[in-house]
């Protein structure tokens, strides 16, 4: 397995080797994770890698992180521009 | 959990973090408490930026010094806090606005900064996007030196490099009593055991007048939420930050490509609250897009609050508390904690270690709202 070239994160382009070595330095909260590797900040808003990184940090620290504990999914769902919610129209 | 220590910090941000670097740094036993994660409160929400343009001479001296402390800082924690100087251009949009800027320019060179007074037809030499006449700009003031750096990399060094030096970093740990005997601290409980100290550090954000009241201390501080958003990453397209105070907004292009700014509701009111709103995201695409129409092309990706600590007269409350030994105050940043770190903690280290009191600690200390006269920070947006 060549840990440099798995993508975890799409949207930040990190691998599976990034997210260990940054656990292995001791950001073993999800949040401090995420802070520091910019996971879950994208388009994708961690819809794709929260759930393979939450999954990567349960292994290394063999400790079980409760889905409540999930980081917040901010608005909206979809990127929409700046021009359409300028707009008055409903 | 160790059973005593010099001093305790309560709160992980980026005032808690910076300062228990610089105390182990000085050979002082520190240990910190956060309630949740570090960066978890106001630091972890921040906008990112760094200004030294403001209208008190405190706020502007802590921010000038701190500049200088960013500069190396990088080097000096050996990690990169992606600290980038591109400037603060602040708009000017009419004759009163002008008289604040120039009283300001002219006491901000008398510390040695370096700012100016832009005409309207100079504005687009900085930033090219802004729509000047769109705005009603009669003209800006700008300083190359202000700039951001990320938050959450910078507590994370400090708490790196206390951490090396010996100090001890409690997360999820909660404090629930301070002991105080005779006018003196002498220890604090929390959720994981007692400690004995003799020294307590509240920096504890917009819970710092929770922490207060544990002594019977009543802070004047409230929380405000703000509201800031981000866009997707784009090629770059200005450096500086842009912002007014009239308008309340600011907004910069990090360097990875993406806008991020923020803006207030009109008519919000203090509270805890934390949900996002659909108010906020209309009120600041408008405003945001009639200060460069060009972004309306540009999506935008996710929003989130953060609280402002805010005390009557937008700044700091720092150093001992009067009738508490040993009890300091290190709150109330009011939406400009980040930016004042360095100089802020280096100062409480001074006055902690040393026993060194200064200007700016007797001006912002607790003491000052018992008179009737206060001398408000004008230059907040946000």
């Amino acid at each position: 397995m060549v840990k440099k070239k798995i993508i975890v994160c799409r949207c930040e382009d990190l691998t599976l080797e990034d997210v260990e070595k940054a656990i292995d330095e001791g950001y073993i909260d999800l949040e401090e994770l995420r802070k520091k590797l910019r996971i879950g900040m994208g388009p994708c808003q961690g819809r794709v890698c929260l759930p393979i990184v939450m999954k990567i940090l349960e292994r290394k620290t063999g400790k079980k992180i409760p889905k409540e504990s999930l980081p917040k999914a901010r608005p909206p769902i979809i990127p929409v521009p700046l021009g359409t919610l300028a707009s008055e129209e409903k | 959990m160790i059973k005593k220590t010099d001093v305790v910090i309560i709160g992980g941000g980026v005032n808690g973090c910076s300062l228990a670097y610089n105390l182990a740094k000085r050979g002082i036993d520190v240990t910190l408490f956060e309630k949740k994660y570090l960066s978890s409160g106001a630091t972890g929400a921040c906008g990112a930026g760094i200004r030294q343009q403001w209208s008190t001479k405190e706020n502007a001296l802590l921010a000038i010094e701190s500049v200088k402390i960013f500069e190396k800082l990088s080097r000096e924690l050996d990690e990169d806090i992606e600290f980038r100087q591109g400037g603060y251009l602040i708009m000017v949009h009419d004759e009163e606005e002008m008289k604040q800027a120039e009283k300001n320019v002219s006491m901000q060179r008398s510390l040695g900064l370096k700012v100016d007074i832009l005409e309207p037809d100079e504005i687009n030499d900085i930033v090219p996007i802004l729509d000047v006449k769109g705005i009603n700009a009669v003209g800006a003031t700008f300083c190359p030196s202000d700039g951001h750096a990320n938050p959450f990399k910078t507590t994370f060094a400090y708490a790196n490099a206390a951490r090396k030096l010996g100090a001890k970093l409690y997360t999820h740990t909660t404090v629930n009593k301070i002991r105080v005997k005779d006018g003196t601290v002498v220890g604090v409980s929390t959720d994981k055991g007692f400690i004995k100290t003799s020294v307590v550090v509240n920096a504890a954000g917009v819970w710092s007048r929770d922490i207060a009241r544990l002594t019977g201390v009543k802070l004047p501080n409230v929380p405000f939420r703000k509201e800031i958003m981000a866009t997707e990453r784009f090629k770059l397209l200005f450096e500086a930050m842009v912002i007014s105070f009239k308008d309340g907004i600011y907004f910069s292009q990090q360097r990875e490509g993406q806008i991020v700014g923020g803006i207030p509701i009109p008519g919000e009111k203090s509270g805890y609250k934390t949900m996002p709103t659909f108010a906020f995201l209309q009120h600041m695409a408008k405003t945001l897009t009639r200060y460069a129409p060009v972004l309306k092309h540009v999506n935008m990706l996710r929003h989130w609050t953060g609280f402002y600590d805010v005390t009557p007269d937008a700044r700091p409350i720092l150093g001992e508390t009067p009738g508490i030994k040993g009890f300091i105050q290190c709150n109330g940043f009011s939406g400009h904690g980040f930016m004042i770190s360095p100089m802020v903690t280096k100062i409480l280290t001074e006055y902690i270690v040393d026993g060194r009191t200064s200007d700016i600690l007797e001006k912002l200390s607790l003491n000052r709202f018992k008179g009737k006269k206060i001398d408000r920070e004008m230059s907040v947006v946000g």
